[in-house]
Formats: structure tokens, C-alpha cells, sequence
């Protein structure tokens, strides 16, 4: 039964999904919500959320001792070993399981590990990629905000070409970063029983329901969550979600999941606009769309874009009903 | 003092893999590198046969094998790995993490020498690199110390006082695959021995939620860093509380330093792991030919036994230090602070620093003889480091 | 401000040994601009309490349904994303008809 928003409210009109009031992540931030609706989802299906976060914005903003915005267990380790550190948390669970030593048998574990673009696509790939060949059930959810935003925004393997980042700022002879973001979905899918989703908190419904599926999937998923920085994508406070819509009509972010091979579309957008709109509406591309080669680069990108969507349709079609194992 | 009843010859490796299926941790992540990789290997072939009940995380990287067992220990679970040289190395800042987090891992190193260039031979490079991250260090000469030092070290681990993680090192090779008679102890008395795991603040506790690792700025990091100075002040005591108990259970005596033939002895000589055995060899050589000589060997490197060293030290003619590591641009790591512990006693003995067996060359009883005989004719030099086997 | 605890006195391991304790830090004074709420005006849609990125929309149930209540500006750090994404506030309408309307904080007294 798929979640709505009046039912949500309804459950946590008086207490805090997991992640509570009082952290410093800057306003307007989508961060906490992406973290808010995951938690939010588990706990009112009745799961009992055990929290693992990479060193990041939403690590360091909700945790600075002694204060603490976490309301589950929550662990941090380091930057580049969320998956692996859940993956050892997971596995306590089942070893004291089976030895009679959990405090509360009766409830519902889930295991989650949230990290940000660079623990993920850059520096945490490793572990993150060794943790789902192994099994182990926990949902790792990518927040993506396409760049080392804690540090300063600096550019990580997400950062869309154009974008001004510190480490690879546009400059008068360079166009900053040209190539393209790292296709996670696919290097995750690319791992076998696997459950993979891409997710926008501007779509709550659809975030909802893949959170469920992750939790019932026999074995780990991967979501990634498109989590526009209100700060360095020079954007006003109240954009997350505009951004975030804009991003899904232009294709820029397909929402779309891939469960055992099978890839399914779940957010249609019967035509695409221009990404250019996207980059448009955001300041961190200001400097690209000074350049006199901007439209070439903007051209490069919405091609990439077109055929990935036309991909997307195909590969829908081709593994319809068609599960690897 | 109790009956041997199972002695066998084994390997090094197979007599810590032995004493881990005794434990019988709750969990073990682990990945192979020579020479530790037998430990996890017959670990693992005890995990495959259902001789222990252990949840094994065949990890991808040494770096995730530290990752995961502080996250599992932070749990609540007793949690194991092993490792060697560049292993270690890569789980580098995690090690300072677990300790930080005060989380009671325990983790056998079979030492080998540090690339690069690469080598996969005996040497302390890779124990020493992590002599400041905040574990307790201890010492095996051979493969019963090892087995005996594995199960004291969960104890001392999880003390109240304590709640630091531990290494237990054991020279790569020499102990890890030297074949030797070790004397284990039943099953069940290593059950009762370890008891159960002791958890503080365990993460799984889901009633009462807890935060591990939080952003710790100036206002709070140094009172952390003190809390960690403090629990390394009880190490020493609750080791020897422990040792004690393990004497009544195996007959076996441990201490803060195994000390061969010192009492009348004029020169002393310090050594770690399996070259005190070659040591206390020569020792009894020069005693027949009359000198009086003898050995100190730490059972424990961290914390460092500077007051024990001092008492057994102070008035002796002079002291050598052997070191199986070099610190490049500062002196070896046990010279080094042999010698600051020396600066303040008020008979101070000669000091000489050799560094050998760098990479696993070999140790000869001729060069410990030089290095003694060198101290006889008062030709040492306390700001100079010398070198045993080396060609010039 | 929690009064600065010595080294004897804190948990070991850094670990914060009790949930929440974000919720004493007042993030509220970081508000530059205030959402008001028309209570008038609002279809309890709860899209404002959905997206809050600081939980500062209060809600309760009524009737086994959720009503808006309005905003905890101990929290609410002003980024208007409850005004940008509520029904019943965009741009278009006047701002009487609307359910949140943001103003600079300088009007406030408290
Ligand atoms: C091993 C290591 N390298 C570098 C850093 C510095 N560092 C901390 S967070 C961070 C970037 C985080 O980026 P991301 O994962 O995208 O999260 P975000 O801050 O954008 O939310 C960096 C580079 C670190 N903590 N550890
Ligand atoms: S820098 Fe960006 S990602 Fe980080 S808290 Fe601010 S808005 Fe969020
Ligand atoms: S979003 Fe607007 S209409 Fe909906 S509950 Fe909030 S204030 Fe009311
Ligand atoms: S302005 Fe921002 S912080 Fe304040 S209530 Fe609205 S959404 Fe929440
Ligand atoms: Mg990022």
C-alpha cells in the first residue's frame, strides 16, 4: 500500500522521523528531507531505523557534540566507508540475532547509510560497491548534490559539466569540468540482486514507494536522491524543489528503477524540455553561459541527455518481464 | 599449575586462528595479505565447517575489514580482524578511529616490513607506523605467546577501564609460518576466560538511541584526547590483573616485560617479538663465557613501560636496543624512547641503537654477540645508530 | 548554550549518549525573512510540513486528520521553502489570499 503525505502527517504530527529539528545544514537545504522522507517511510511501516552517515554536509551539520539531530542509532565513521561501516553494523545485528543478545528482538531493523556525492561516486565506491556484492540488507541512499559541498564545492564525479566548482573553477582559458557525471544508477545496477532507484523529494510519492520496495527487496538497494545545494548552485533558499522539478522535465534526472535487470520509468515526462532551462535557473553555470563555447557545451549535454532518455525507453521495453535471476 | 592436555605443532598462524575459534568472536572481517593471510584462511575454514558460529565479512579491502569491525563492535558485537604491513597501513585512519571511538577490537598484525619497495618479510615498519594511533600494542616472541596474548588481549580490551582496541603482533614468517609446539587450552576454560562480551553504549540498543562519531571541535576534541590519555594509565594495571588469572589457567606467566636473566646483569639488551628468543640464546653463550648480560623483552609497547624500565634499567653498565624499524630522520622507535625514559634516572647506563633485519634479513646470533661485545669494550655510542647484517 | 562538560564527566568515545540534543540548539536566529500563516487561507494540504527542511511547520490531529498549527520560529530558519511549495502562496495570488506569507524579520519585535 503506497504511503500518502495526510498519512505521514498524521503519524508524525508529534514526534521526529529519525532526523529532528536543530541541525545547521544551511537553509532550504534538501539534504535533511531526502534523509526525513527515508526514515519517515521506514519507521511508518513499522521498521526500526538504524543510521549510518560518509563525512559530509549532513553528517557534520547534524552531529556537532554535543549536539545531535538523530533520534535512531546513528554512526559515523569516516568519509569514504559508510557501506562498509554499515555493512559491519548489519552484520552484528544478524551475529546477535542469532546469540540472543538483541535488546528488542521483536522489532524491525533497517539498516541505512546515507552519504553525499563524493563519499559515493568518488571516494566511497569502493566500499559502497564491496557492500552490495556482499548481501548485506541495507539501503544506501545517495544524496546528490554534484559536488564536495561540506569542503567548499569542490568538483566530485557528479558535478555536471559547466558547473563552477573551486577545484575545476570555469575559467578565461578553461571551461571548467567538461565531461559528464558518472552514471551511479548503472554502476550500481551493473551489481547483481540489486534493487537501484533514482528519487526527487519533488516527488514524495514515488520516493515513498521505492523506499518500500528497498525495504522488502531481499537484499541491498541503492536509491539515489537528486538534493539541489541552495548554497553553491547559487540558487534562492525556497528552489530545492523547483530545481528539482526541473531537473525531472528535462530529463536531467530520470526517475526510474532497476530491480534484478528490470528497468522501469516511473516518472514519464511526455517532452522534454531543453535542459538548458535547467542550467538557466541556476547561478552556479553563470560563468559556462558567458563563455562563447556554452552553447557547444550545452549542446554536447542535452544530446547525452536525449539518447540516455531514448535508452531509458528501450532498455524498459527489452527487459520487460525479463528479471536475470 | 594445570595439566597440559592439548599440545600441538602449529604454526603461528594456526595457533592464533585457533584461539579466535576459541573466542569465538561475533564477528570477524578480514582480508588476506602474506603473511597473515593463513589466519584468515584457517578462520575462515572453521567459519565454513561450523567450528564457531562467528558471522565472517569476506570484505574487499583492509581499509573496509577496519570500517566494518568498528562499526560492528559499535553495535555491541566482539569483533576481530588481522592484517600485516601495507594493511595495516591502508586502514590507517580507521585504526586511530577505532581507538578514538574506544572500541575493544582485537586484531593480531603478523609484522611485516612496509612497502615500498615492496617486501613481504619480517620487519616492525608497519606496528611502529601505528605505535601514537591510540591501541594498545602487545608483543609475541612466539607462537604460544601469540595464541596466550590473543585471548588476554580481549579482555584487556573490553575492561571498563580500559575500552581500547589491541594489536597483537607477531613476527610475519617467523611465527606466522615457523612451525612450533604450543600448549592450548581447553575450549571451555577459553569460554569462560573471555566471557561474555562487555558493550557500552551499543548501537543496536534501539531504546536508547546513541550518536557514534560526531563532529568534535575545539570545545570538546582535547577532552576526548585526555579520556584516551586516561584509559592507557590503566592498561598496565589490568594487564597484570588479567595475567594473573591466565597464569592460575594455563600455568603461563605474563607481564609488562619478560625479563631473561637480568637480575646481576650489567648489559641489557632490548628486543621485541621473536628475535628475544635468538637474544636469550646468545644471552646464555656470553654467561657461560662469563659475562653478565641478559634480556628485556615488552610484553606491552603501548602504552610504553618508560616506570618498569627505569626500575630494571637504572645503574646498569649499559643498555642496547634493538629495533626492527627505522624512524628515517629521528632515532628507532624503541631506542628512541628507551633513551627519553633513561633521561631520568639518576645512574643512567651507556646506551647503543642497532637497527636490524629490515625486510626479514636474517638475525644472527654473531651480530647480537657484536652488539653486546661492542657494549663490553665500552665502544657504543648513544647518538650514534648502528646497523646488525648490514652490507656496507 | 549546554555548559561545557570536563574530561571526567563526558561519555567516552565521543559518543552523544542521549538522542536528540540538537533540539536545545535554536536555529531560529539565523532567520532573515518570516513565514506568517493565514490560517484563513490554508487548505491543510501539509505540503509546508512535508518539505520544511528544519520540521519548524507544527501540525496536530484533529479529527484523526493534520491541521496546520503554524511555525516554530525557535527553528524556522526563514528559506521559504514552505511559502514556495504551499497551494494556496505562490507569487500570482494577493497576499491576503495567501496561506504563508514571508516578511523580512526586521519587522518583528520579539
Ligand atoms: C579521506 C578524506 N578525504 C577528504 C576529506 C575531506 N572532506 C570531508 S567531506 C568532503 C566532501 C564531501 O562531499 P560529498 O560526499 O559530496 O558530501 P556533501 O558535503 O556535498 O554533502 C571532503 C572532501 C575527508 N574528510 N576524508
Ligand atoms: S552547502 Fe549545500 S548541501 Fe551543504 S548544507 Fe548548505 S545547501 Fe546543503
Ligand atoms: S502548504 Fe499552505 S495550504 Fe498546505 S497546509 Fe501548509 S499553509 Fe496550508
Ligand atoms: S521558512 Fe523554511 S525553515 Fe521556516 S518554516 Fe518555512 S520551510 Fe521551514
Ligand atoms: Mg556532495
Amino acid at each position: 500500500m503506497a504511503l500518502n503525505i495526510m498519512q505521514l502527517a498524521t503519524m508524525f504530527a508529534d514526534k521526529n522521523p529519525g532526523i529532528t529539528q536543530g541541525h545547521r545544514l544551511c537553509p532550504g537545504c534538501a539534504a535533511p528531507n531526502v534523509a526525513k522522507f527515508a526514515l519517515m517511510t521506514a519507521e511508518s511501516l513499522g521498521y526500526t531505523p538504524v543510521v549510518g552517515l560518509a563525512t559530509g554536509c549532513l553528517e557534520v551539520s547534524t552531529t556537532i557534540f554535543p549536539y545531535t539531530a538523530w533520534n535512531v542509532p546513528y554512526i559515523h565513521n569516516a568519509f569514504e566507508n559508510v557501506a562498509a561501516t554499515i555493512s559491519g553494523v548489519e552484520t552484528a545485528y544478524r551475529a546477535l540475532a542469532k546469540r540472543g543478545r538483541i535488546v528488542d528482538p521483536d522489532k524491525k531493523y533497517a539498516f541505512f547509510a546515507f552519504g553525499g556525492d563524493g563519499g559515493t561516486y568518488d571516494i566511497g565506491l569502493q566500499s559502497l560497491s564491496g557492500a552490495v556484492e556482499r548481501g548485506h540488507k541495507f539501503i544506501y541512499i545517495v544524496y546528490d548534490n554534484e559536488g564536495y559541498m561540506n569542503t567548499g564545492n569542490q568538483r566530485s564525479g557528479a558535478t555536471p559539466p559547466g558547473s563552477q566548482t573551486t577545484t575545476q573553477p570555469v575559467g578565461k582559458k578553461l571551461p571548467g569540468k567538461i565531461q559528464l557525471k558518472k552514471n551511479i544508477v548503472e554502476i550500481m545496477a551493473g551489481h547483481e540482486n540489486v534493487y537501484v532507484a533514482t528519487v526527487s523529494t519533488s516527488e514524495p510519492m514515488d520516493f515513498f514507494k521505492k523506499i518500500e520496495k528497498a525495504l522488502q527487496f531481499d537484499g541491498p538497494a541503492f536509491i539515489a536522491a537528486f538534493s539541489p545545494c541552495v548554497r553553491f548552485w547559487r540558487v534562492n533558499d525556497d528552489k530545492a524543489v523547483d530545481i528539482s522539478k526541473l531537473a525531472i522535465e528535462t530529463g536531467y534526472w530520470p526517475l526510474y528503477e532497476v530491480e534484478r535487470g528490470v528497468y522501469r520509468i516511473t516518472k514519464k515526462v511526455k517532452e522534454l524540455k531543453p535542459v538548458k532551462e535547467f542550467i538557466e535557473a541556476q547561478g552556479r553555470f553563470r560563468n559556462l553561459l558567458k563563455r562563447p563555447d556554452a552553447d557547444e557545451i550545452i549542446g554536447e549535454l542535452q544530446e547525452y541527455i536525449t539518447r540516455r532518455w531514448e535508452r531509458l525507453h528501450i532498455l524498459e521495453e527489452a527487459t520487460k518481464d525479463k528479471p536475470i535471476r | 599449575m594445570p595439566e597440559v592436555k592439548n599440545r600441538q605443532a602449529v604454526t603461528g598462524a594456526q595457533a592464533i586462528a585457533n584461539a579466535m575459534r576459541q573466542i569465538n568472536p561475533d564477528v570477524v572481517a578480514a582480508y588476506p595479505i602474506t603473511p597473515q593471510t593463513p589466519v584468515v584462511e584457517y578462520f575462515a575454514q572453521y567459519v565454513a565447517d561450523g567450528a564457531v558460529d562467528t558471522e565472517m565479512i569476506p570484505v574487499e579491502s583492509e581499509h573496509s575489514a577496519m570500517s566494518a569491525v568498528v562499526g560492528a563492535a559499535a553495535a555491541g558485537a566482539r569483533a576481530m580482524t588481522a592484517t600485516a604491513a601495507n594493511g595495516l597501513a591502508l586502514m590507517h585512519e580507521i585504526v586511530y578511529i577505532a581507538a578514538s571511538s574506544r572500541l575493544p577490537i582485537v586484531m593480531p598484525v603478523a609484522n611485516r616490513a612496509l612497502s615500498g619497495p615492496i617486501n613481504i618479510h619480517c620487519d616492525h615498519s608497519d606496528a611502529m607506523a601505528e605505535r601514537d594511533s591510540g591501541w594498545i600494542q602487545l608483543w609475541a616472541e612466539n607462537a604460544q605467546e601469540a595464541y596466550d596474548l590473543t585471548l588476554i588481549a580481549v579482555r584487556l580490551g573490553e575492561h571498563e577501564d580500559v575500552r581500547l582496541p589491541v594489536m597483537v603482533n607477531f613476527d610475519g614468517f617467523i611465527i606466522s609460518h615457523g612451525v612450533e609446539v604450543v600448549d592450548f587450552l581447553d575450549d571451555e576454560v577459553v569460554k569462560k576466560f573471555v566471557g561474555e562480551p562487555k558493550v557500552k553504549y551499543p548501537l543496536l540498543d534501539v531504546n536508547n538511541p546513541v550518536t557514534y562519531g560526531p563532529l568534535d571541535l575545539y570545545d570538546y576534541y582535547f577532552e576526548h584526547k585526555r579520556q584516551q590519555i586516561e584509559a592507557m594509565k590503566h592498561v598496565k594495571r589490568v594487564f597484570k590483573e588479567i595475567a594473573e588469572e591466565f597464569e592460575k589457567i594455563s600455568g603461563r606467566k605474563y607481564d609488562i616485560l619478560d625479563k631473561y636473566k637480568v637480575d646481576d646483569a650489567e648489559y641489557i639488551m632490548i628486543a621485541l617479538g621473536s628475535t628475544a628468543g635468538t637474544v636469550k640464546y646468545t644471552v646464555d653463550l656470553l654467561r657461560e663465557q662469563g659475562h653478565k648480560v641478559g634480556l628485556v623483552k615488552p610484553w606491552i609497547f603501548r602504552p610504553f613501560p618508560k616506570k618498569e624500565l627505569q626500575e630494571l634499567l637504572n645503574g646498569r653498565k649499559a643498555v642496547i636496543v634493538l629495533d626492527r624499524s627505522a624512524s628515517f630522520g629521528a632515532e628507532a622507535p624503541v631506542y628512541e624512547a628507551v633513551k627519553s625514559a633513561l633521561y631520568e634516572v639518576s645512574d643512567r647506563p651507556k646506551l647503543g641503537s642497532y637497527v636490524y633485519g629490515l625486510g626479514g634479513r636474517d638475525i644472527k646470533v654473531d651480530h647480537i654477540k657484536q652488539a653486546f661485545e661492542e657494549a663490553f669494550s665500552g665502544n657504543i655510542n648513544t647518538d650514534e645508530e648502528r646497523y646488525l647484517g648490514l652490507r656496507e | 548554550m549546554a555548559d561545557l562538560k570536563g574530561w571526567k564527566e563526558l561519555a567516552i568515545g565521543g559518543v552523544i549518549d542521549k538522542p536528540s540534543t540538537a533540539k536545545e540548539y535554536q536555529t531560529g536566529t539565523w532567520r532573515v525573512i518570516r513565514p506568517v500563516y493565514k490560517p484563513e487561507n490554508c487548505i491543510n494540504c501539509m505540503f509546508c510540513w512535508l518539505y520544511c527542511p528544519d520540521q519548524a511547520v507544527e501540525i496536530e490531529v484533529v479529527d484523526g486528520k493534520p491541521k496546520m498549527k503554524g511555525f516554530n520560529y525557535y527553528y524556522c530558519k526563514g528559506c521559504g521553502l514552505c511559502a514556495n511549495v504551499c497551494p494556496k502562496s505562490n507569487d500570482k495570488l494577493p497576499e491576503e489570499k495567501r496561506a504563508i506569507v514571508m516578511k523580512p524579520e526586521t519587522e518583528f519585535q520579539d
